[in-house]
């Protein structure tokens, strides 16, 4: 609540290098490494060409007008593009040096390293405790105790503890938008996620729940990846650390549109000095 | 052509003013007639009432034109209810089954023709399942039955559930028709209301790195759960008011007891079997039952409006 | 476009061995009950797709020798007076069956869909609508031989020997086909936009000149075909018809074309007492009878699911 003005500053960009893996982790300096990836749903091709690499600890923002593939790149990332039928991923993801799309990877124990966040919050229609012990009750945790530790530090980590720690048993869908979507960003913390893919996270929730959940990603970053597709080129010019601009070409064979990566830089950069003169004309066009 | 602006409207407004009237008696007509039956059937049931008085409802023996006549139901309570038990034990699982491939399961060219394949089911007559049962399915579903009460011979309570063997004709083969004959309305509820699961609420639990079994158990079902339990309580109403299959293959012999493939009989069952040959006191405990039959349905219809009720209300947060 | 690939390739990241081997596979257990679900699932559909097989086949392959033979005499010929007589016949209940089921459908189709204009159209969310709605439900669950009682009740006892008729059976299967008809129509009803009463107003037309004019002709496939679905229900019916068309469900074996006078029988009630007969030649008949009775349902719901999916087209 008391950061309800941050929405009006916008975010200044890390001007040191971001900083590198946390601790234990293996060191890579890629999270994700793509190349080449096209996506076809059907016979249709969403987007084409996408090569980039996700930066560990950092907050990644992918924009775009809408229907330029953001969320379906998105979605190769955990590999959900699996769960819709006739979509086809060519290329490849890495992820931490493992192909993601390699013979042997199992994309239900991709999402435990990968989580996501939805545009709409989707809570199950339980109770708050059970939405949060989804995660590790799947892993096979069983014993009360670590699932009561688990729920606690990831509600605090979602920075809703406070707000619900009296109503755990109540249904969580007796919370506000903004509380509903911190309760998934919850959820997924609960599996100790990697990488948290956020879809237009905040594009139901109104300025002062937007704020929160900003801030809470900036506290995330210490410890987990982001990658966010937005709406709102303010919000990427506030958090992100780094920023993809997609946008779409007309097939003339069909008449289709593709989705294309237009640019890839550091969010200031890309800001103040983009190199393609179409993200110059969507950046500056929004502002004004 | 020598009409007045002013007969015209006037004219216009009596017509709709009769057509109001019109429709409005057309919905009040239900009331009507769920009045009268209540009326016409508790008068006609106070006789069997008179007599019997609350042995009606505890008695086992049923002689209405003994002297004095014996009007007994519970052994046809205890059969309706143990008929629409095994009905609802075989016919939840393959419904859910059936509703859940539909959904979730089948790639789409084959939704279609498996929602035509649980309409076909909910066509075929409850008379022609009845025929089936008793000229082809009870004679050679004995072999099987026997195996089980072999099988189960000895054990503490499988043995008394799986019991002797008699003609085929039995609580449990009334119980199977049943079971086919709901699985329809079951399935199509289920299946209406597993859709309006939004695709959101699965990605969020397949995001979760959860199995399809585990979306579903964690996604969907939690979901759907209310809808279903209606669904459930709807098939439970049907099966414990269908007559005609039972009365055929129930065996109509009362009793009452464990053993499934005994013999037995139900109110619905009853009501039309021994109608030909009732007297006017007979008439009235047969129709006494028919009262007993549409409170229960009407109870569990009730339950299973509430249930469905509670659970939206629930759905959009309230609790 | 993949030659770009070699050109950008960088040193390849050394994945960590936990890594890999935790992105490798669910664990064994969760897999298989993965499987197991699904193979159950699909076990149900399998289920049930045997046992109507099962039905049908046996119904087509027992019935269709009588229904055939001699042709056209099954439709033609009375039921034959007793059970022990070999061969066809079986005009009386098949006219039976269509006279009783189309008066049920002239009473309660126009009474239905009064009912539901009244619901969509004018009681809406008043607390009477919300009364009749609930009441439908209600009706909806009353079974099938409770209506067959109250119809004896209400409408033959009074008349003793005369008041089994046609016209009572019908009675009994019109109180059934009501609540359907109701809720079927309302559905449809829902689904005409608002914005094509709101023309009609603005043109000056009354409530039930829209009503008449615009919002029926617009639903009308649907409401027919919901009409269609209870008429095939109501046409396999039996119990109701127990108690109100004649004494015992086999006493009838002549044709009756008059609804309002003398007993009369159905392919239900055919089907009902000839599954009770030992008499091979009695159960062939109903055998036959079944086949002729499933034809009909199936020809009804035929009717209603291709005038459903003609509309779901023309709405598209
Ligand atoms: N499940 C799907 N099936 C077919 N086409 C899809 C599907 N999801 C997205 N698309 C198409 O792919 C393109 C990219 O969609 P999406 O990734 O959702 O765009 P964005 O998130 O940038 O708005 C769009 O043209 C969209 O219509
Ligand atoms: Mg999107």
């Amino acid at each position: 609540m008391t950061e309800t003005l941050a929405i009006q500053t916008p975010h200044v960009g890390h001007a040191s290098e971001p900083s590198a893996a946390s601790g234990s982790a293996p060191q890579h300096s890629v999270v994700f490494d793509v190349r080449d990836l096209v996506v076809h749903y059907g016979a249709f091709t969403a987007v084409r060409e996408v090569d980039l690499k996700i930066h560990p600890n950092e907050i990644t923002a992918f924009i775009g007008p809408s229907g330029c593939g953001k969320s379906t790149v998105l979605r190769c990332f955990n590999r959900m593009n699996d769960t819709i039928k006739g979509a086809r991923v060519e290329g490849t993801v890495n992820y931490r040096g493992v192909d993601l799309y390699g013979a042997n990877v199992s994309a239900t124990q991709v999402r435990k390293h990968v989580g996501m966040v939805f545009q709409k919050p989707n809570p199950v229609p339980k109770s708050i405790y059970e939405n949060v012990a989804y995660g590790p009750r799947l892993a096979g945790l069983r014993n009360k105790g670590e699932l009561d530790a688990i729920v606690e530090a990831s509600l605090r980590g979602a920075a809703l503890w406070d707000d619900v720690k009296d109503r755990l048993k109540s249904s969580a869908l007796g919370l506000s938008g903004g509380q509903q979507q911190r309760l998934c960003i919850g959820r997924a913390l609960a599996v100790q996620p990697d990488v948290i893919l956020m879809d237009e996270p905040c594009s139901a929730l109104d300025p002062i729940a937007t704020a929160r959940i900003e801030d809470l990603m900036q506290e995330l970053k210490a410890k987990n990846t982001i990658i966010i597709v937005t709406h709102s080129m303010q919000q990427a010019a506030r958090v992100s650390d780094r920023t993809a601009f997609f946008t779409t070409e007309v097939n003339e064979a069909n008449d289709r549109r593709t989705g294309v990566l237009v640019e890839y830089d550091r969010t200031d950069r890309m800001f103040a000095n983009p190199s393609d003169a179409r993200t110059e004309a969507y950046v500056t066009g929004r502002f004004g | 052509m020598t009409l007045t602006i002013n007969d015209l409207k006037s004219k216009k407004q009596y017509a709709d003013k009769s057509f109001s009237v019109i429709v409005l008696l057309g919905g009040t007509t239900i009331l009507v007639i769920l009045a009268v039956i209540a009326y016409t059937i508790t008068n006609r049931s106070t006789d069997a009432f008179r007599i019997a008085g609350f042995k009606f409802f505890t008695g086992q023996k049923f002689v209405p034109n003994g002297t004095p006549p014996a009007l007994g139901i519970l052994k046809y309570i205890f059969g309706t209810a143990l008929t629409s038990l095994i009905a609802i034990v075989l016919a939840v699982p393959i419904s859910l089954g059936l509703a859940l491939y539909t959904t979730q399961v089948a790639p789409q060219w084959l939704k279609k023709p498996l929602v035509a394949l649980t309409d076909l089911v909910a066509v075929v007559p409850s008379v022609v399942f009845g025929l089936w049962g008793i000229i082809y399915l009870a004679p050679k579903i004995t072999t099987l039955y026997k195996h089980i009460s072999d099988l189960c011979d000895g054990v503490p309570v499988l043995g008394s559930i799986f019991g002797k063997v008699g003609s085929g004709r039995s609580f449990m083969t009334a119980g199977l028709i049943l079971a086919v004959m709901i699985t329809p309305i079951i399935t199509s509820i289920a299946r209406e209301v597993i859709e309006t699961c939004p695709q959101t609420d699965r990605d969020g639990a397949l995001a979760l790195g959860a199995t399809r079994w585990e979306m579903i158990t964690g996604a969907v079902m939690p979901h759907s759960i209310g809808g279903i339990v209606g669904a459930i309580m709807l098939g439970l109403g049907r099966a414990m008011g269908e007559t005609i299959a039972v009365a055929l293959v129930i065996g109509s012999s009362a009793a009452i007891t464990s053993n499934l493939f005994s013999s037995g009989d139900s109110l619905p069952a009853v009501i039309a079997l021994q109608w030909g040959e009732a007297n006017a006191t007979a008439k009235s405990a047969l129709i006494a039952m028919g009262l007993t039959l549409f409170v229960m349905t009407l109870v569990v219809n009730f339950a299973a409006t509430a249930i469905v009720t509670r659970s939206t209300k629930r759905m959009q947060g309230a609790a | 476009m993949t030659s770009v690939m070699d050109q950008t390739s960088s040193p390849a990241p050394v994945p960590s061995n936990e890594l890999l081997e935790d992105l490798v596979g669910v664990s064994g257990r969760r897999r298989t009950k993965n499987a197991v679900m699904t193979g159950l699932m699909f076990a149900s559909v399998a289920i049930i797709a045997i046992v109507l097989g099962f039905v049908l086949v046996t119904v087509i392959s027992k019935g269709w020798g009588i229904v055939h033979t001699k042709f056209p005499h099954w439709f033609t010929d009375d039921i034959p007076p007793t059970a022990r007589r070999v061969g066809p016949g079986m005009k009386a209940a098949i006219v039976g069956t269509i006279v009783t089921t189309l008066t049920a459908t002239v009473i309660a189709v126009p009474l239905g869909i009064a009912g539901a204009v009244y619901l969509n159209e004018y009681g809406k969310r008043n607390v009477f609508a919300r009364l009749l709605r609930f009441l439908t439900g209600v009706m909806a669950g009353v079974p099938s031989i409770v209506m067959g009682l109250f119809i004896y009740v209400f409408w033959v006892l009074p008349r003793h020997q005369e008041g089994l008729t046609g016209l009572a059976g019908a009675f009994a299967l019109a109180c059934l086909m009501l609540p359907i008809v109701v809720r079927a129509t309302e559905e449809m009803l829902k689904l005409v936009p608002q914005n094509l009463r709101d023309a009609s107003y603005a043109l000056g037309a009354t409530r039930s000149r829209t009503t008449l004019t615009v919002v029926i002709p617009k639903a009308s496939a649907g409401i027919i075909s919901g009409c269609l679905l209870a008429v095939a229900r109501a046409s396999g019916e039996t119990a109701p018809l127990i108690f109100t068309v004649s004494v015992g469900a086999s006493a009838v074996h002549k044709t009756n074309w008059n609804v309002f006078s003398g007993p009369n029988t159905a392919l239900s009630l055919q089907i009902y007492a000839n599954a009770k007969e030992t008499l091979a030649s009695a159960q062939d008949r109903g055998w036959g009878a079944a086949l002729t009775l499933i034809a009909l349902a199936f020809l009804f719901t035929l009717v209603a699911r291709v005038m459903s999916a003609r509309l779901s087209k023309k709405t598209q």
